[in-house]
């Protein structure tokens, strides 16, 4: 582990090694899927592969943000995933807006009046809402044309419902399974509220052709995955940077400290509702990013991406990984969504049982379920729980040393093994 | 199956293979995307979709293939989820690179494949009834769009039943939306008063109905016939119906006209209680047509005595034959030549009549109405002439400037009024 | 038409010897001269055809009437000539001949079209049927007669009706004669003064029939005129600009009534400006400068003003035109006297329609409530008393429901069925609560999270089970016979008996959950065990079975309750996951560990969802999005639910 005589205020990058791992790892696997992927590289991996990949890296990404919120701060939230959608949401205005605009522009050159910024702004309005049997912009729409607003929106909006909700529920001191339920509710009401077609946002159609970026028509997609892709690599290795330095900290001693006991720590005179307001409203902005690099590449968004279950299964992800290590949620984002894509592509082979074949395209959720109520009893550690197996091996020596976070509740004393 | 009703494309397939001349430049074998659900919500209507694929494969291999080739279904599943319907349909086209796709079932699954068609210029057969107001270049709607069905029925309502009252229902999502629209503008338009007008939507799935068929009863209490439209989707029906056959309404107090309830829709019910309201589709499976006979028959014996056939399924059989025929007339599967030679194909309906394929992409086809019967199948009461489908609609201000025509004018959104191309590509 | 013409002359000719069927019969002539129509078949061309015959004088026109409304009636394709028939199986038919009624024979149908008049010919032919049946000796069809009167009333049908209420014998028909007799006499009567005191007898009655009746008098047209005419027919001003009138309509009146200029739509601005572009300008101004409304309106009127196009009135003459009109309602439907008098009734009836409406909604409200209530007292029981959070509380509700499926689908008597279905439910997810709960739930009796989510990879394994099994489609539970139908106290208040079912198993629920809870050892030891488990183990109770039964007995009343929710709605896989929120909500609402608190929470739920509708009818959804922000709001205020545990109880 870290060298024990160093002075307190080491690098973050050299006191958690799992860090620079991490980010190695990220660099060789971005490095190596643009040698392989179409636009740039050899053309091994299809375009749609390299979508996935991206919006995998997309998921891991809320996945830390959940990990945050859930495995170091001890908050259940069942709506992390609406604030994804949020961001998704708040980037899609702009795509679907400066496309239109593009297109309508064009149509209207060639008329024999000069258009009127009335007729442009009609001719937007129907193109994009004449699908959902309307041709006016919705109020929501006001900052689309631009994407500065709409790039702020994409933090601001999902920061600011997680700041408003969460002072409510944290200030009445609702906590735990209560939270849970609530914040479920929330992300209900929320999807509820966007099927609408009243909610200006296209209803159950939500937005669509987002893969598509105005004015670079030209561009194929094969080179815009991989923008995306690096995107999305950038994203998920700062976030990772940025989350290691939260919980390194004191702030993620205090944050571990209320998941751990609550009461004494409010005790100890921290205000614990600020905390957890932090913590919740910095991992809501982390999933509005991760929403807003997702879903131009899956290039559509609507209200059912929303939905509660949804969140459950980002809770589901992380506790599969490993929830209290950021490695863990990463692991298990990417191998639990893309075994789900494996297997419900229809790729697994059926298992022939004789008197019954088991197809995994309706086998797969059970065997999911399944396994994670057996994650559950059995290993609650997850998969980042095989890596304990390794590194407990090693008998550590923590005399002097910065007790490290996972351990944080042990005494110096107890350290010596 | 019977070689006489498919007779059509056999010979014309004879006919091909004795006509050398003709460029051969497709590679065997010739593959046929299936793009349909196969788990989640939609799975139910979709599965029904592939299978109704495989089978028309099938005849057509036993009929020996298209082009001296064997025709493959490639079959994937897209799982009811609507952003992997566009990375399917990108995978069909570029790693199995299929020569046409035949696939979706809602609208939000079709405008998600649909950059990707248009982008990779791929082909896709669309097979179900939905809301208009698109015309893509890359594909080919068999279903019927708003002014082959709801309009139809909607004239069916006012001059045969005299409903002078709407009550428009529907789940909320784009096409209840959108045709919910088209009908006010319609019914508007024939000199129905906006307050005579009642529009509801309840969401996917709703089951508590008894205030929204209290409120619809309470609307004939200023003397006027009342009747519903109804574009309820899905499970949603049952309990529609159910609480429609507790309160006592019979279709000939207030008739129900659906236009998502078909014979697959029924088998989830008791019927007995529902009949004599309506459905409006282009397809009933009690079509008395020997044509149709030897398809029901074919089907059964394929599926199971149980299974129905319904409105979709037609439209899939239509639109694989056309596509058979356009491809061997344009004796590749070249998509830009196949859509070239698609326009004007026709086509035997398997209620009577020929289907021609227009240049907006769309169908003319006849409106059929049924009646709900005790056994859950439809008494077809009324049949129209072809009606052509129209893109976009007339009774919107928006789009009834537009029109659609590939052959000629080249563009799917043209504005007559300004005489020029909105755009070449679609709305997502 | 040239074909039947030519059908007609040939079985005229021939006679066709082929059957016995009289074709020069009167009734078959009257038939045949009309054919075109009846074979068109279109409620908008039938009219004459119907008049024809039932104005024939015929006796047979009434038995034509008859089976021509009961898709009786047959057309021989060959020769033209009407019949009825008997169907003996898919492909035979037994035909009869109209003019006597006589039988021709069993024949092939083939050459046989059936005639099948929709509703709106089937309601005319009812309409004219009413003359020959009112004074029918079959009481039924006396009653399908009037049946025809409240649907297409004609005028014609109040002097029939009159001549037919003296000789009425039946007690319940002659009441239901009388009381169409007024409500025709209120459209049709001859004098003011019959239809006023005809108006006056329905005082209050909230019939739908009676405001149908009522209404049309009401019916107004709106004039404009300089000033206000003194006639009776005029009713209220219209202010332009109001709710009632908006101003373009108030306009566009004026417009009609030759009294303003038209105004000029922007598209059709734009056209004429199109049209008069000359060398890149409109009427002097540069094209490429019209790229504003204002440009546009101005180069507009400077083309008005050479004359090119015709001028459109401006704004201020808009205003100043709409204030020197008065606008008006004038009565159409009726002479003032009787429309004052209908108005005079409306207006009564509708206070009583107002607060029966209210009734009404309650009504539904509390059947929305005990729905709620049932769906989650089994998790009262789970989470409220043991604190654990079961996710698959949703997929019980699911079992209990496919249960009911299955026995149905073995027991076809439905009232049997449903008396079997709620036991074997109760046993079906009691065993599997109780597995789950020795399985999964005893390891994470204090981990709550973990317990969430561990039971969530239940639910959605046990949905996807329930979806490999029984597909996807919505499956059918079929409530018995005596459960079809309302309870109907007046046209505005109405309940479905399966909605009074499912509020008294409610009660019974409660009923039971309180006795168990409060009477009986096991509730004892629940309660001792959820509120201290290891003093209550030192009191010789064992915990471990305790929990078990408990667990079970929450997810076999989620099981029961399925069944009632099956039966009322629909069964499928996704039905649990429909309820789980909502379920959670009233449990937390109402205070967790309190039934009071569950059936307070569901009863808040169920009057906030039904009221929000009220205020939107248009929108169910937003209904339940506001009532899940309503409750979240709630939370804050009242953290512990409606009813909060106090002291100890509170702690446990």
């Amino acid at each position: 582990m870290t060298d024990a005589a160093l002075p307190r205020r080491q690098p973050i990058a050299l006191r958690f090694p799992s860090v620079m791992i991490f980010l190695a790892v990220l660099a060789l696997f971005t490095v190596g899927v643009t040698i392989l992927s179409e636009g740039f590289g050899i053309g091994v991996i299809s375009t749609s592969f390299i979508k996935t990949l991206g919006k995998t890296l997309c998921l891991c990404l809320v996945a830390l943000a959940m990990d945050l919120v859930w495995g170091y701060c001890g908050i259940l939230s069942l709506g992390h995933m609406a604030f994804f959608g949020i961001g998704g949401y708040a980037i899609g205005m702009w795509l679907m807006y400066a496309r239109t605009e593009i297109i309508v522009l064009e149509s209207l050159a060639a008329a024999e009046l000069p258009p009127t910024a009335q007729e442009v702004s009609d001719g937007i309005a129907t193109q994009i809402f004449g699908v959902v049997g309307s041709s006016e912009f919705p109020p929501i729409w006001a900052f689309a044309h631009s994407l500065p607003l709409q790039l702020a929106a994409v933090v601001i909006v999902p920061g600011l419902l997680a700041l408003v909700f969460g002072w409510l529920a944290f200030r009445s001191r609702v906590t735990g399974v209560y939270l849970s339920i609530l914040t479920q509710a929330m992300t209900l009401a929320l999807s509820l509220h966007l099927f609408q077609n009243d909610s200006g946002l296209r209803g159950n159609n939500g937005l669509s052709g987002l893969q598509n970026l105005p004015g670079l028509d030209e561009v194929p997609q094969a080179t815009v995955s991989l923008w995306f892709f690096w995107a999305s690599a950038l994203a998920l290795g700062l976030g990772y940077v940025l989350c290691t330095w939260i919980v390194a900290g004191k702030f993620g001693s205090v944050i571990r400290a209320i998941r751990d006991d609550e009461a004494r720590v409010r005790f100890l005179g921290y205000p614990v509702e600020s905390f957890k307001l932090v913590v919740f409203t910095l991992t809501a902005v982390i999933a509005g990013i991760a929403g807003a690099l997702y879903y131009p590449q899956a290039g559509i968004i609507n209200p059912a991406e929303i939905a509660p279950i949804a969140s459950i299964y980002l809770a589901v992800w992380v506790a599969i990984g490993g929830r209290g290590r950021l490695y863990g949620a990463v692991i298990g984002a990417a191998f639990v969504s893309l075994l789900s894509t494996w297997f419900t592509g229809g790729q697994a082979p059926d298992i022939n049982l004789g008197f019954y074949t088991i197809s995994w395209v309706d086998w797969w959720t059970v065997l999911l379920g399944l396994s994670f109520v057996a994650v559950t009893l059995f290993a609650p550690k997850g998969i980042g729980g095989l890596v304990d197996l390794v590194t407990d091996r090693k008998s550590p020596n923590r005399h002097g040393a910065d007790l490290g976070p996972d351990q944080g509740a042990l005494r110096e004393q107890e350290a010596e093994k | 199956m019977s070689m006489k009703f498919l007779s059509t494309t056999a010979a014309a397939a004879l006919l091909v293979s004795t006509l050398p001349a003709l460029a051969q430049d497709v590679s065997c074998p010739i593959k046929v995307g299936v793009l349909h659900s196969l788990s989640g919500t939609m799975a139910i209507s979709e599965t029904t979709l592939k299978d109704t694929m495989e089978m028309l494969v099938d005849i057509q291999n036993e009929k020996g293939g298209l082009l001296g080739c064997e025709l493959e279904a490639v079959v994937v599943d897209p799982a009811s989820d609507w952003p992997l319907f566009a990375e399917k349909a990108r995978e069909l086209l570029t790693v199995q690179e299929v020569d046409v796709i035949f696939g979706s079932w809602t609208s939000v699954s079709r405008k998600s494949a649909l950059p990707v068609l248009e982008e990779l210029n791929g082909l896709m057969f669309y097979p179900v009834q939905y809301e208009g107001e698109e015309s893509s270049k890359n594909v080919f709607y068999t279903g019927a769009a708003p002014n082959q069905q709801a309009i139809p029925a909607t004239d069916y309502f006012l001059d045969e039943l005299g409903v002078e009252k709407f009550a428009l229902l529907g789940t909320d999502y784009v096409y209840p939306r959108t045709t919910n629209n088209i009908l006010e503008a319609y019914l508007k338009d024939k000199g129905i008063a906006e307050e005579d007008i009642f529009v509801n939507y309840t969401p996917f799935g709703h089951s508590d109905w008894s205030k929204i068929v209290a409120d619809v009863v309470a609307l004939g209490a200023d003397g006027k016939k009342v009747g519903v439209i109804s574009t309820i989707n899905g499970d949603a029906n049952i309990g529609f119906y159910k609480e429609l056959a507790a309160a006592g309404i019979s279709a000939d107090d207030i008739p129900v006209v659906a236009f998502s309830v078909g014979e697959e829709e029924l088998s989830g019910l008791d019927t007995t209680n529902l009949v004599g309201h309506l459905a409006a589709w282009n397809y009933f499976q009690s079509a008395d047509t020997p044509a149709n006979e030897e398809w029901v028959a074919a089907w059964k014996a394929r599926m199971g005595d149980e299974r129905v056939t319904n409105d979709p399924m037609e439209a899939h059989y239509i639109g694989f034959n056309m596509w058979v025929n356009a491809a061997t007339a344009a004796g590749t599967t070249d998509v830009d030549a196949v859509r070239t030679a698609m326009y004007g194909q026709e086509f035997p309906n398997l209620t009577g009549g020929t289907a021609v394929m227009l240049p907006n992409h769309h169908l003319s086809k006849p409106v059929l109405i049924g009646e709900i019967q005790a056994d859950g199948q439809f008494d077809i009461i009324s049949a129209t002439d072809p009606v052509p489908g129209d893109a976009w609609t007339d009774f919107l201000p928006e789009s009834a400037v537009l029109t659609s025509d590939w052959k000629d004018l080249g563009c799917g959104m043209y504005n007559t009024a300004t005489s020029t191309c909105v755009q070449i590509k679609s709305n997502y | 038409m040239l074909r039947f013409a030519a059908l007609l002359s040939a079985c005229l000719t021939f006679a066709l010897p082929a059957s016995s069927q009289q074709a020069d019969a009167p009734i078959q002539q009257l038939l045949q001269s009309q054919s075109d129509l009846i074979l068109e078949s279109s409620r908008r061309t039938i009219g004459p055809a119907i008049d024809a015959l039932a104005n024939s004088g015929l006796v047979a026109a009434q038995v034509v009437l008859d089976k021509w409304q009961t898709r009786e009636m047959w057309v021989n394709e060959e020769t033209g000539l009407f019949v009825f028939a008997e169907e003996v199986d898919r492909d035979t038919l037994r035909i009869f001949d109209f003019a006597n009624g006589s039988e021709i024979g069993v024949v092939p149908d083939d050459r046989f079209d059936q005639l099948k008049p929709n509703s709106g010919i089937r309601g005319l032919i009812g309409t004219a049927l009413v003359q020959f049946q009112l004074s029918d000796p079959d009481p039924d069809t006396r009653r399908r007669a009037l049946d025809a009167i409240e649907r297409g009333a004609e005028e014609s049908h109040l002097a029939a009706l009159r001549a037919s209420l003296p000789t009425e014998t039946d007690a319940q028909i002659l009441a239901r004669k009388e009381r169409l007799e007024r409500l025709l006499t209120i459209a049709y009567g001859a004098t003011d003064a019959e239809r006023i005191e005809a108006i006056q007898t329905f005082d209050g009655d909230l019939s739908v029939d009676v405001r149908a009746a009522l209404n049309p008098l009401l019916a107004v047209r709106i004039d404009v005129a300089e000033a206000l005419p003194s006639d009776p027919e005029v009713g209220r001003v219209l202010k332009p600009g109001s709710e009632a009138l908006n101003r373009e309509d108030a306009y566009a009146l004026l417009v009609s009534a030759n009294l303003a200029k038209p105004r000029i739509s922007l598209a059709d601005q734009r056209n004429a400006l199109i049209a008069n572009i000359a060398d890149g300008q409109v009427a002097g101004i540069q094209v490429a400068t019209l790229n504003t409304q204002e440009a546009r309106d101005m180069a507009y009127a400077a083309l008005a003003d050479l004359g090119t196009v015709t001028a459109v009135a401006t704004e201020t003459e808009v205003d100043q035109l709409l204030a020197n009109h008065v606008f008006y309602e004038r009565y159409v439907g009726a002479p003032p006297e009787v429309v004052f008098a209908a108005q005079a009734a409306l207006n009564a009836i509708e206070n009583k329609v107002a607060i029966n409406q209210m009734f009404d909604l309650s009504l539904d409200a509390l059947s929305l409530a005990s729905i709620y209530f049932l769906a989650a007292i089994g998790l009262a029981i789970t989470f409220g008393v043991m604190g654990v959070i079961n996710m698959a509380h949703g997929e019980f509700i699911m079992m209990g429901a496919y249960t009911g499926y299955v026995v149905q689908l073995f027991i076809p008597d439905y009232t049997l069925s449903i008396l079997v279905a709620i036991p074997l439910a109760f046993a079906v997810t009691f065993g599997t609560g109780v597995a789950m709960e020795r399985l999964v739930i005893r390891w994470l009796y204090h981990r709550p999270l973990e317990t969430l989510l561990a039971t969530f990879g239940i639910s959605i394994a046990l949905q996807q089970i329930a979806k490999n099994i029984f597909g996807t489609q919505a499956r059918p539970l079929t409530a018995p016979g005596w459960l079809d139908g309302s309870l109907v106290i007046n046209d505005i208040v109405s309940i479905s008996y399966i909605r009074i079912a499912i509020f008294v198993l409610a009660l019974l629920f409660l009923a039971l959950f309180l006795f168990v809870m409060n009477r009986t050892r096991l509730g004892l030891e629940v309660r001792a065990v959820t509120q201290n488990p290891r003093m209550a183990a030192s009191m010789g109770i064992n915990p471990d079975k305790i929990n078990m039964l408990t667990f079970g007995f929450g997810s076999g009343i989620a099981g029961i309750a399925g069944v009632a929710i099956g039966l009322y709605a629909k069964v499928t896989s996704e039905m649990g996951s429909d309820y789980i929120v909502q379920s959670f909500m009233t449990v937390v609402v109402g205070g967790v560990g309190n039934i009071w608190g569950t059936l307070l929470g569901a009863t808040m739920v169920g009057f906030l969802q039904k009221g929000i509708e009220w205020f939107n009818p248009s929108n169910t959804l937003a209904a339940q999005t506001y009532m899940i922000l309503f409750i979240i709001l709630f939370i804050q205020f009242r953290p512990k639910g409606i009813i909060a545990l106090k002291g100890r109880a509170a702690e446990a």
